[in-house]
């Protein structure tokens, strides 16, 4: 029962670390329907200014995230405009070679700044030890990795149902041509969303620290994972990428309670197995 | 004669729509069809339901006489029933000859070769020049696609129906979008289509229409209201009810 | 999923594709590549093998991603499944004709790609892109965690090739690696010459760019793919399996996903859909790589990422491409 619980509480807190990072994938590639492998580069390197500003700077914690966040945003958005412009709408392979090209180019440079070494973002008391329910201790940090998933969606929800931003978002999704002869600045709906996505990114980056260790291969080595929430879940729909990410963080950590020695290997299997399945994701919609 | 071809009673319904509600029509060797219908008669789910692009709720398909409901769109498609496209597929870096070769080499059970080459298959390509020397494409045989004119593009798309040696044809507006120069050669090539072929041709053009068919059916809203001689498809009431303006237009559209 | 590429042979006369002059011209360039390399670099034969191998998958991967229009990640897979089955045999079973564990590599590939296509022709699109991601990795871990037969993070070692035919022993110094490398790799091209004008090439360069049609003329896309996947995975196989010859020890980096990915950015950079590009792109790279791995490390990823990006930007039908519709412009032009 212990087990159970330990498996149930550290797949939630995994799950919405993942939705934290993934979200802005999967509504950017619902959006502007590029094949993004460079998403996981910009939560590492999230990672990477938390661990800097909060160990070698000695910043706090919240403005360690305020600093990552932000810090990501204004890399990112240069290789937006200058690199990710020049894609939108072209065929698949160019995509993938160009993100991939741009995720090598972030691993070379992070390996060549920081070192190949493990960073860690040191957590503040408040995070630290854990919390009792009376049946059973929670690492605090867990709890907040869990908070911080559900209000993001909640927050990306009431973005994109209530707001007028999120009329502009879905209107451009659906269809951007249509949204464009209605007067929608699509190319501006476009930078805000790439911005947050990546703000995103970069959030889940370092609450999510504890979990994903940030090390330069980071990128390369969760690529996957990102990208299988985003197909898995369906390009755009938040309830979909949530489903996923319960569902990834469910497979990965009870692999790894059970089998550590196998963890990976039946991760990997059952991400093929679920596409294979679900080769149109679990919502269904065609995408690609 | 046995038909060649037999839908029975098709039925198919989106979301208790009904788009195909039972439709029956049986073709013989020879035969001349033309479909016609406005818009939104359901002629696309019609033509989808009888290649096996998209399951009936009901009803059975027949290619002489074979029962092919159950067998998907490539199975269909090696019992002798060819489409072309509306808009032309063709495969834009590739030539004419390659097209028709292609379709030679895969009804001959040969597309899956690993050695030789086309050019050097003296029985494809007497194939390829008998049939692209017919259409007058002789000149282009060896020009990439994309560089060739529509019209053009559309008689190498019943090339390689042809190619494929149908028992039955199915031509979605082989005439659409073809300027009216080119339209004739068009025509011809029809009027030059093998006499056993079963042919049923959708169309919105009338005058294609009267000129071509010997026999009409019309679809509106999903079932057949008329099938007949195209002397009396204009003089009957129902078909002017389903028509009214719209035909007026259909027939200048093309 | 379309892609723009050059296919240098469509835009070639037919009457030389049916006499095949090409064909012999490549021979000829390889022939004298192979020898002006053996005299420039008779110190360096091992680096001048290692091409061949990586050329070897080059040309596999162009086969599905350059022919079949099929975008991967995990080409490594059956490069790797290669040089592990030919490197076990002769480790564990003591087969040490070299031969022999070449026909295991290629069996080994050729199973692999059939397990991998099978797999890949699953979906389209993104999720295609991650089966293919999923997929090599499954093969690393597999290959990781057996480790009683692959020697798991250490490498694969204790593979003796014996002499070749009885009479070439595998020497110090390369040679006979060499000379065995360049003849696999000119039957490799001649044969694949043969396969991409086949009636069965012609059918996959339509499936390419589009498989309904092919589907309209009673082909089956799948099978055809399948098809492509297994002759792919025998090409890698030869690869691997040469790798595991030459070098005599196999490391878990012949089935990682960055070989994958670095096999791609040679296709790229040479030009998709061309054999002939896919040659370019293979030398170029890798010795590129020589020099600036030697020159600094600590950069190589950095520069494959720059020059993957670079690619893309200003010459995105690769070296190859870019050079062939030079020429044909200039001869179309009066």
């Amino acid at each position: 029962m212990q087990t159970v619980l330990s498996i149930a509480i550290d797949a939630l807190a995994y799950g919405m670390v993942l939705f934290v990072i993934s979200i802005g994938l999967s509504v950017t590639m619902g959006l502007m329907r590029v094949v993004n492998l460079a998403h996981g580069a910009f939560a590492m390197i999230g990672g990477y200014i938390a661990s800097y500003a909060a160990r070698d700077l000695g910043l706090g914690y919240g403005f360690a995230v305020l600093l990552a966040v932000f810090g990501t945003i204004i890399i990112a958005v240069p290789i937006e405009r200058l690199l990710y412009r020049r894609i939108y709408g072209a065929p698949e392979l160019t995509q993938v070679l160009m993100t991939i090209g741009i995720t090598f180019c972030i691993i070379g440079i992070a390996n060549y700044v920081f070192g190949p070494t493990l960073k860690t973002v040191p957590l503040p008391s408040a995070l630290q030890g854990s919390v009792d329910l009376g049946f059973r201790a929670i690492a605090t940090h867990r709890i907040f990795a869990i908070v911080c998933g559900f209000a993001v969606a909640a927050a990306l929800w009431y973005a994109i149902e209530k707001t007028a931003f999120g009329v502009k978002l879905r209107a451009s999704v659906d269809n951007a041509a249509m949204a464009a002869a209605l007067g929608v600045r699509t190319e501006i709906v476009y930078a805000v969303s790439f911005a947050v996505a990546v703000g995103l990114a970069a959030f889940g980056g370092v609450v999510g620290a504890e979990l994903l260790p940030v090390e330069p291969y980071y990128a390369l080595r969760y690529m996957v994972t990102f990208l299988v929430v985003v197909s898995v879940g369906g390009a755009g729909s938040i309830p979909g990428a949530l489903i996923a990410c319960l569902l990834l963080g469910a497979i990965d950590t009870t692999g790894r309670y059970l089998m550590p020695e196998f963890g990976e290997f039946f991760f990997y299997l059952a991400v093929i197995a679920i596409i294979c399945v679900f080769p149109r994701g679990l919502a269904g919609r065609a995408k690609g | 004669m046995q038909p060649i071809f037999e839908v029975r009673n098709l039925k198919r319904a989106f979301g208790g729509l009904a788009v195909t509600n039972d439709v029956s029509l049986s073709m013989a060797p020879g035969d001349r069809v033309a479909l016609i219908g406005p818009n939104g008669a359901g002629k696309t789910t019609f033509v989808n339901l009888v290649t096996g692009n998209l399951k009936p709720d009901a009803g059975a398909v027949l290619i002489g006489g074979e029962e092919v409901t159950r067998i998907d769109a490539i199975g269909r498609v090696r019992r002798g029933l060819v489409r072309s496209f509306q808009v032309t597929r063709l495969f834009a870096e590739m030539t004419p000859a390659e097209h028709v070769a292609l379709a030679v080499l895969q009804r001959s059970g040969r597309a899956g070769r690993l050695f030789g080459n086309f050019l050097g298959m003296p029985d494809v390509m007497a194939e390829v020049e008998d049939l692209l020397g017919k259409l007058g494409l002789s000149e282009l045989m060896h020009r990439p696609v994309s560089e060739i004119a529509y019209g053009q593009q559309r008689l190498l798309e019943l090339a390689v129906a042809l190619a494929l040696k149908p028992k039955v044809l199915l031509l979605d507006e082989p005439a659409a979008g073809v300027p009216q120069s080119d339209t004739g050669r068009i025509e011809q090539a029809l009027a030059d289509l093998p006499a056993d072929l079963a042919v049923l041709m959708i169309e919105h053009d009338m005058d294609l229409v009267f000129r071509f068919a010997r026999r009409v059916i019309v679809l509106a809203a999903g079932a057949i209201i008329f099938d007949g001689s195209p002397t009396d498809v204009t003089k009957d009431p129902r078909v002017r009810e389903a028509y009214l303006g719209s035909y007026a237009n259909a027939s200048h559209a093309a | 999923m379309t892609m723009t590429t050059t296919n240098a042979m469509i835009a070639a006369p037919p009457a030389r594709r049916r006499y095949g002059a090409g064909d012999l011209v490549g021979l000829a360039v390889i022939l004298l590549v192979a020898v002006i390399g053996y005299v420039l670099f008779p110190n360096n034969l091992a680096l001048l093998t290692r091409i061949i191998a990586a050329a070897l998958l080059v040309l596999s991967l162009d086969l599905v991603t350059g022919y079949c229009g099929v975008a991967t990640l995990g080409h490594a897979a059956l490069f790797g499944a290669g040089a592990y089955a030919a490197g076990i045999v002769s480790a564990h079973y003591g087969i040490n004709d070299p031969l022999a564990m070449l026909a295991f590599g290629i069996v080994a590939g050729a199973v692999a790609g059939l397990v991998c296509g099978v797999v890949i022709l699953r979906a389209h699109g993104l999720p295609q892109l991650v089966l293919s991601i999923a997929l090599i990795h499954l093969f690393h871990e597999l290959a990781n965690k057996a480790s009683s037969f692959t020697g798991g993070s250490d490498g694969l070692s204790g593979i003796a090739p014996s002499a070749l035919l009885g009479l070439y022993e595998f020497d110090l110094w390369g040679r006979t690696a060499y000379v065995f490398g360049v003849a696999l790799l000119a039957i490799v091209f001649m044969l694949l010459r043969l396969v991409v004008r086949s009636p069965f090439g012609m059918l996959c360069r339509g499936i390419k760019e589009d498989p309904i049609r092919i589907r309209s003329m009673g082909a089956s896309p799948k099978i055809a793919l399948t098809k492509m996947y297994v002759i792919s995975g025998a090409v890698a196989g030869v690869g691997g399996a040469l790798n595991a010859i030459s070098t005599q020890v196999v490391g878990l980096d012949s089935l990682s996903f960055t070989m994958s990915a670095e096999s791609l950015v040679m296709l790229v950079l040479g030009g998709t859909g061309s054999l002939f590009g896919a040659l370019t792109g293979t030398v170029v790279f890798m010795f590129f790589e020589d020099v600036v791995s030697a020159a600094n490390p600590f950069h190589w990823l950095t520069m494959v990422g720059a020059l993957l990006i670079a690619v893309v930007l200003f010459a995105p039908k690769g070296i190859y491409g870019t050079a062939a519709a030079l020429v044909t412009r200039r001869r179309e032009a009066p």
